[in-house]
């Protein structure tokens, strides 16, 4: 079975300095993620589920190891060019929506088209708003949606550029179960509708257990027994 | 152009939300300040130029003992100057058997060019103005020769070899200057009747002057052909000669000015600093979530740099407009003062709004909007990372540049420049340690004055650096305004007190030695109010240090005069209450009769002399060499006797022929033509007309001054704005969990205005301080007299805690009333 991997990390590690001296919040993780794959990282406050997705993400520098992101090395890179290769390959989902305030639906949807200097950027975000049934409130504020719609913005906004991983922190953590399960269902939707790889931060262990693998966290390091689980659903998966 | 579509994006959403608003209304009113301003100060300049130039009859004057070559009358001619002849001679008038030595003064058509002549048909009256000169055969005496002579409307007067008839009396005339050079009495003739009256003769000694007048352009072109020219000992006269006491009062007038624009945009900078620094936070997680998004450091840059440019245009351009308007408002309130003929404002003052403008945005706004390039896009998970804090140099650099160079483009002098930027400097840093200082001690006594007090002194402290910068921003803004209104009240006190309503309106020269005292008892009696009388001897300046004088060198025009002229010397026990000594010592008791010399600065400075430098006089033929022990400011416009060279007495007392002094009498015609008739010898000087012009100067300029002001409040107000803004959004969202956990209207306001009213009274207190500080040395910068007022602290605090805590309240009624669900979730 050959895969295609599209994430890879290596020996990867983030130490940063407290009071107590220095402080190891991810420690030497080694994982890869293939295309099209959904995984999902679980574990509990302050395993360092989201420190590990800032760097795969290349939001935050490791202080040892690689990130392989689409063939690129991140680590390689200046923030520039870490910037770069997220609009072209990248998207995000956050737990607090992080919607440009000052923006409409509309506009926020489009602003990683125009950031990428993708061609007809207003068409495109329409047509996503109405995959995510928003057709109607394309012109109204943040602030004049609920949080569910808020979050299904932030779905579009994070899938227009067809990103080769999309990368969600927490996605429902803000909302109620029944909105919470209309996302999810969103998200996978659009996983799969454009063989997107889904990189998921979660507690929901529902949600988690609807990726194809699951990844679990304990003080920085991966435990052993969720790798285990992580295998058995790579292994369901890839028989699937 | 992305970076553009998205700046303008960005930019009309924040329009219409109001964010921009305070930084937008800073750059405008700055603008507006210096546009305003700008026209004013460039045509009061010109009015009192304008002014000046009525003292002088025209805007330069070409003077020599020789006829003026024709071809600089061709030459002013050809620049299109407008021009006029005057020749001045020394002659007997006869008015039958009665005589009086007076100056006749010939005139052309044209005379004045500048200012007007004031006639009468008799001596002493009001007068009116008249654009008329003498016809020919005609003579216009003014009212001391008149009274002298016995003539009235319709005498014939000899002049020389003419007879001419009286057709009107002479009240005034622009070119009656105070530098008592000429004294005798005038008559006017018509320039065409001077050869008849065979005045002009070998020997004989006369004063030939080419005025001329019109635009700046064309005069420097005369003067620059005139210096290439040689015309041996030929004079230029201009408004820097003119009457010292107009210049006094507009050179004050335009300093203020220049201060309170400088004030003003300062107190813009003060708001453009506070409202960048919270557009920044508001802009930390869009910038992180751009990034997030893909977006690099230059398109981050570009769109702030887009932003602030579309912003610098807009608000140049209102303010631009504001300022055109003020200063078209101004012109109306001025009208009187500044002449219907200005050229209309030119573009120049706009322009300079818009450099300053972009100038304050690069140097205080540009740099926190840097800091934003740096955010990092990790933020987007974790809400406590920022940008890194800059260095303190790269911080504070660009403001430092961007401060000075306003203040040098507002001040235009160096030294000034830089001793306010230093003075600005180090009340930034007071105020920022004692903010500190008294922040931590208003923390560890909060004591137990109720929750929302300590709530709100919590927060203060708290919210330590915000707060510190808060009360650095609102005292040095308050500060500025209070030093700028002490100075105002200084000011217009200082310069009404200048002139009060008794100020000497006649001098009164040559007054015999054995006159002297039926002198002042009749001027007594007529219920004058007379000053110190002075003996006026004339002396020549003939070596400075054992040189001669013809061997050296002055680079300026009024050191050449002082150089070649006879001068009036006297003497004097003590200093006039107007004058001050700026360097050395005045002259003990038992320093009489030593060889000493005090200068007045003007001399000073025109002829480059120091203390201990050696003079030697020429006095009636004597040789008198004396040492400069003192140099002395003297205040012109005292209108009392004064000299720019004064010697102890006892040393020349053998010498003096005469005396002088000065009085305030009620302008009677009556009681001046009978001091005139038993005072034959003495020569009566009316200042009144410049009098009445210096007040004029001074009475418009406070007028402007009070305008100004306006301007300087409606910064202030931004500042309020930029310091209630600042903290709106953290305070907002406070206040929303403060009424989940059931805290009433009542206590939130409570706490609000414990913490607002405590910033204002730490900011208060600075300020006032500072105000003092800084309105002294201001005060000195201004030559103006310091008043120390106590009540100023208390109505700092005062106003500071009234005007904080008020804003407090407004602001943060609305979010009272904002349910906390709208800001929570």
């Amino acid at each position: 079975m050959t895969r295609n991997i599209v994430l890879e990390a290596r020996n990867l590690s983030k130490q940063v300095s407290s009071p107590e001296g220095p402080l190891t919040i991810v420690r030497d993780i080694s994982l890869s993620v293939a295309a099209s794959e959904s995984i999902a990282i679980v574990g509990p406050s302050g395993a360092g589920k989201s420190t590990l997705l800032a760097l795969l993400a290349g939001l935050d520098e490791p202080s040892s190891g690689e990130v392989w992101l689409a063939g690129t090395n991140l680590t390689a890179l200046d923030e520039d060019g870490r910037a770069l290769l997220r609009a072209q390959r990248v998207g995000f989902v956050f737990q607090s929506f992080h919607l440009v305030p000052s923006l409409t639906a509309l506009e926020n949807v489009m602003l990683p088209l125009e950031l990428k200097r993708s061609g007809d950027a207003r068409s495109a975000a329409i047509d996503m708003l109405a995959r995510v049934g928003l057709s109607a409130r394309l012109r109204h504020y943040p602030r004049q949606l609920s949080g569910g719609e808020q979050q299904r913005v932030a779905l579009a906004r994070a899938s227009v550029g067809m990103p080769a991983v999309l990368f969600a922190d927490e996605p429902t953590g803000n909302l109620d179960t029944a909105t919470g399960a209309r996302i999810a269902q969103l998200l996978f939707e659009l996983n799969t509708g454009s063989q997107t790889t889904l990189v998921l931060v979660t507690h929901d262990v529902a949600l988690a257990r609807r990726c194809g693998r699951v990844l679990s966290m304990q003080a920085g390091a991966m435990s052993t027994q969720a790798q285990d689980v992580a295998d058995q659903s790579v292994a369901v998966r890839a028989d699937a | 152009m992305r970076s553009l579509v998205l700046a303008l994006r960005a930019l009309r959403r924040e329009w219409r939300s109001g964010e921009l608003a305070v930084l937008w209304l800073s750059l405008s009113v700055a603008v507006a300040a210096l546009c305003g301003v700008g026209f004013l100060v460039d045509r009061i300049g010109r009015a009192v130029a304008a002014q000046a130039s009525e003292v002088l009859a025209a805007d330069l004057r070409v003077e020599a003992d020789t006829p003026i070559a024709a071809q600089e009358q061709a030459k002013a001619q050809s620049l299109k100057l407008s021009s006029a002849r005057l020749t001045t001679t020394l002659s007997a008038i006869f008015n039958g058997d009665t005589n009086q030595l007076a100056d006749v003064r010939a005139l052309s058509s044209g005379y004045p060019l500048r200012g007007h002549l004031t006639i009468a048909d008799r001596p002493f009256a009001a007068g009116a103005p008249t654009t008329q000169i003498p016809a020919s055969g005609e003579a216009w005496p003014d009212s001391r020769l008149a009274a002298a002579l016995g003539a009235g409307i319709g005498s014939d007067l000899t002049v020389g070899s003419r007879t001419l008839r009286v057709t009107h009396i002479l009240i005034s005339r622009p070119d009656q200057n105070s530098t008592f050079v000429e004294f005798a009495s005038a008559l006017l003739i018509n320039d065409a009747d001077l050869v008849s009256t065979k005045l002009i003769q070998p020997g004989s000694r006369v004063r030939y002057a080419l005025l001329l007048a019109g635009p700046a352009a064309e005069l420097e072109a005369f003067r620059s052909w005139h210096g290439q020219q040689d015309f041996g000992k030929e004079r230029l006269a201009d408004v820097a000669d003119a009457s010292p006491q107009i210049g006094e009062a507009s050179r004050r007038a335009a300093r203020f000015l220049a201060l309170a624009s400088l004030v003003a945009v300062l107190l813009c900078a003060v708001a453009i600093a506070m409202s960048a620094r919270s557009f920044v936070r508001r802009h930390l997680d869009v910038v992180a979530l751009m990034k997030t998004l893909g977006a690099s450091r230059r398109l981050v840059l570009a769109v702030h740099l887009w932003q602030l440019l579309t912003l610098a245009v807009v608000a140049s351009a209102l303010g631009a407009g504001v300022g055109w308007l003020t200063q078209l408002w101004l012109v109306r309130v001025l009208r009187g003062l500044l002449r219907g003929d200005l050229p209309p404002a030119g573009p120049w003052p706009a322009l300079v709004g818009f450099i300053v403008a972009l100038a304050m945005l690069a140097g205080i706004a540009l740099p926190p909007l840097l800091q934003l390039m740096r955010v990092p896009a990790l933020r987007v998970l974790r809400r406590e990372v920022g940008p890194p804090s800059p260095r303190a140099w790269s911080a504070a650099a660009p403001v430092v540049i961007a401060i000075a160079g306003v203040v040098y483009a507002t001040l235009g002098d160096l030294l000034l420049s830089c001793w306010f930027v230093l003075g600005l400097g180090a009340a930034v840093l007071v105020l920022a340690l004692a903010g500190g200082a008294l922040v931590s001690l208003a923390a560890r006594v909060r004591g137990n004055a109720g929750a929302a007090w300590r709530y709100g002194v919590a927060n203060l402290a708290r919210r330590r650096t915000e707060s510190i910068a808060q009360i650095v921003a609102f005292g040095l803004g308050l500060m500025l305004l209070l030093a700028l209104a002490i100075l105002r009240t200084d000011l217009v006190t200082d310069w009404r007190a200048s002139l009060p309503a008794d100020v000497p309106n006649y001098f009164f020269v040559n007054i015999p030695l054995d006159q002297r005292a039926d002198f002042q008892r009749e001027l007594r009696d007529q219920g004058a109010r007379l000053e110190r009388m002075l003996p006026m001897i004339r002396g020549r300046l003939t070596a400075i240090n054992d040189r001669a004088i013809a061997t050296l060198h002055f680079p300026g025009q009024r050191g050449r005069g002082f150089s070649e002229r006879e001068q009036n010397l006297t003497w004097a026990e003590d200093l006039g209450d107007d004058n001050r000594i700026v360097e050395g010592h005045w002259w003990t008791p038992a320093q009489f009769g030593q060889p000493l010399v005090s200068l007045a600065v003007e001399y000073q400075e025109s002829m480059g002399l120091k203390l201990g430098d050696r003079l030697r006089f020429d006095v009636a033929g004597e040789a008198l060499e004396v040492t400069v022990t003192s140099f002395r400011k003297v205040k012109w416009d005292s209108f009392k006797p004064n000299f720019f060279i004064e010697f102890p007495p006892g040393l020349l007392d053998s010498a003096a022929g005469t005396y002088m002094t000065s009085a305030f009498l009620q302008p009677t015609s009556g009681a001046m033509a009978r001091l005139v008739h038993r005072f034959p010898g003495v020569s009566v000087f009316n200042v009144g007309d410049l009098l009445a012009q210096v007040r004029a100067v001074i009475d418009k300029a406070v007028t402007a001054v009070q305008s100004v002001f306006l301007f300087t409040l409606l910064a202030g107000l931004t500042v309020l704005f930029a310091a209630v803004q600042a903290s709106s959004e953290e305070r907002g969202y406070e206040i929303a969990i403060l009424r989940v956990l059931g805290a009433g209207r009542a206590m939130i306001f409570a706490s609000v205005l414990s913490e607002f009213s405590l910033m204002g009274a730490l900011a208060g207190l600075m300020a006032a301080t500072g105000a003092s500080l800084g309105g002294a040395w201001l005060a000195h910068a201004l030559e103006l007299t310091y008043r120390f007022d106590a009540t100023l602290w208390l109505m700092g605090v005062i106003a500071a805690v009234l005007i904080l805590g008020a804003a407090g309240a407004v602001s943060t009624r609305s979010m009272v009333r904002t349910p906390p669900r709208a800001v929570l979730y």
